[in-house]
């Protein structure tokens, strides 16, 4: 802990680069106006970019502020495949906000998105919980305004309220759990509660309501149950972007919390994990057989993948940590592969049923092929980059001991094949007199896709990926 | 510090709190006495900062500073929350969680 100097601002180098965006954003905003449509997404786009392309130069690590902020190789990857993912949302979603009923609010839309992107990324920098708890709020409280974010729609402010008070209230039940920890151990650096933390009493049921507070923001099963409601009301890119980057930045953050802070008490975890994992990822399949909007059915499938991200947790060594952090970044692409293209049709037809996907390869068959990419990596089905990424959640699993629980996973698997495929079968083979229309989307959303589906194919077949994940991950155990 | 009460008293002071808080989340119909049930759940984690600051460890201001972190965040949650609700309230002209459904599984 040196006094801190200036020079140490460069750790916060995401941090800072995204609220020099925000204020540019706002500073166009004056001085351009929001009639000009082009020149703000343009504007908004290319600065995002840049942003991205920062975050990927090599950079010192280190830690701030006595510790309250710590950044090391596996933040700033994870960092970093965040940055990518928005990049994509906003290139997805710019066709959406160029639409009248946008009008004059185009920037607030990426303003509120990078403002969640920071509390993300302090959120996953923090050293004590404090600056945790700081940063979950700055990714939650903006995210219940975007999902309210079209004002005249009823189910838009419902999913919206719906968001912001089970947020809340699991914020709450998070904060009893932290307000337990620091009278059991006087402080709430995690570099002190990793020595200090004893198998106490106080210690666990802190543990159970971190864990509790944490699981909402993932939707695990018990916790579930605002999930399909608000993604479903809130606009189609803002659902893509809370099931996929929010859910991904959530999962990692109680991944290392869980590997750090709480590692003495990983016997307890390991169980409660154990059933959670079982339930969400059963539940979520379940649920997601029977859904005919395909906003709902993405819900309880992201659902389900959160129980198979659980699986490499509980393994709890280097591989474990090593393949969530893998399959979080496959998760990333091959979701928003599957929300591109179906936001791409909302945007055209305003279609959203299940189906309305009939014959789609007929008439569109790029957008159909890259569902079927999304889809396919989803289910985890061998070409491309999803397979791999629950084949080595299994070897972790499976090489930690844990041989029941990726049984279940695996009977999990093939009956989510049942309802990915359900999709698949839908645009492929189910004819159908009034198919969706041919269209063309806009450069952006193309491109948008096209990223997407390039991270699935790539991600996959170049092996140096994993290795270069596993090097900078840890395990429980060291 | 309050003479003649110890810890132990605030700490059942606060956690009927927190369960009130959870069971009023739970069983009320207006938007904003759920956001009232919030307020006391965010209040009985205040009470266990500064309780746990006071009697346990005096020397250091964690807790001190981490309830008022709590009241900041609960203040702006309260703002973009009734600002949703007012806009509901424009939509639908009720604030009643049963009315404010209109999505079925």
């Amino acid at each position: 802990m040196s006094i801190m100097n200036l020079n140490s601002f460069i750790y916060m180098r995401h941090e800072l680069v995204l609220v020099a965006v925000i204020l540019l954003f706002l500073l166009a905003e004056i001085v351009v106006g929001s009639k000009n449509k082009n020149f703000t997404v343009n504007f908004a786009a290319g600065l995002f970019l840049l942003a991205t392309a920062i975050g990927f130069l090599p950079i010192p690590y280190g830690e701030m502020f006595g510790g309250m902020y710590q950044t090391s190789e596996v933040n700033i990857l994870m960092k970093n495949v965040l940055n990518v993912g928005v990049l994509i949302v906003f290139l997805q979603s710019i066709a959406w906000l160029k639409k009248d009923e946008n009008e004059g609010r185009i920037t607030e839309f990426f303003l509120l998105i990078v403002s969640t992107l920071v509390g993300m990324d302090y959120m996953i920098s923090a050293g004590d919980f404090l600056m945790f708890y700081l940063g979950l709020e700055l990714a939650t409280i903006p995210m219940a305004a975007l999902a309210a974010y079209q004002v005249y729609s009823i189910k838009s402010a419902e999913a919206g309220i719906k968001l912001l008070l089970l947020a809340a209230l699991s914020s709450g039940i998070m904060l009893y759990g932290v307000s337990m920890l620091y009278g059991a151990n006087e402080s709430l650096y995690f570099a002190d509660l990793i020595q200090n933390l004893s198998n106490n009493p106080l210690n666990i049921l802190g543990l159970i309501f971190v864990f509790s507070g944490l699981a909402f923001k993932i939707s695990i099963v018990p916790f579930h149950f605002w999930t399909a409601d608000v993604y479903e009301g809130a606009p189609m890119n803002v659902t893509s972007y809370m099931s996929v980057i929010s859910k991904a930045s959530a999962a990692f953050v109680l991944m290392t919390l869980l590997f750090t802070v709480f590692k003495q008490l990983s016997q307890e975890w390991t169980y409660a994990l154990y059933i959670t994992s079982v339930l969400t990822m059963t539940m979520g399949n379940l649920f997601a057989l029977r859904q005919k909007n395909i906003k709902r059915y993405l819900a309880f499938s992201s659902i389900a993948q959160a129980g198979f991200i659980f699986l490499g947790i509980i393994a709890g060594s280097q591989m474990g940590m090593s393949t969530v952090i893998y399959f979080l970044a496959i998760y990333i692409f091959s979701n928003l592969a599957v929300f591109g293209v179906a936001g791409a049709i909302f945007n055209q037809t305003g279609k959203e049923s299940i189906d309305d996907y009939n014959g789609l390869y007929k008439t569109n068959p790029a957008l159909a092929l890259t569902m079927t990419f999304g889809l396919f990596s989803l289910a985890g089905i061998p070409p491309v980059a999803g397979f791999f990424g629950k084949f080595f959640l299994f070897t972790a699993a499976m090489e930690s001991g844990f041989l029941w629980l990726t049984v279940i996973a695996v009977v999990n698997t093939i009956i989510s094949l049942y309802y990915y495929l359900l999709i698949i079968k839908a645009m492929y083979i189910i004819p159908n007199d009034q198919p969706i229309e041919k269209f063309s989307s806009d450069f952006y959303m193309k491109a948008g896709l096209i990223l997407a589906t390039v991270g699935i194919l790539s991600i996959g077949f170049f092996g140096g990926i994993h290795n270069y994940i596993f090097d900078i991950s840890f395990g429980i155990l060291n | 510090m309050i003479q003649g009460i110890g810890l132990h008293e605030i700490l059942v002071v606060s956690s009927l709190m927190f369960f009130l808080g959870i069971y009023g989340f739970f069983t009320r119909k207006n938007l904003i006495t759920i956001l009232m049930s919030i307020e006391l759940i965010l209040n009985s984690v205040n009470i266990n900062f500064v309780a746990f600051n006071k009697y346990l460890y005096p020397n250091m201001m964690q807790g001190h500073f981490f309830s008022l972190f709590v009241i900041a965040i609960a203040a702006a949650e309260a703002a973009v929350a009734i600002a949703i609700i007012i806009d509901l309230f424009r939509n639908i002209k009720t604030i009643d969680v049963e009315k404010v459904s209109t999505m079925k599984n």
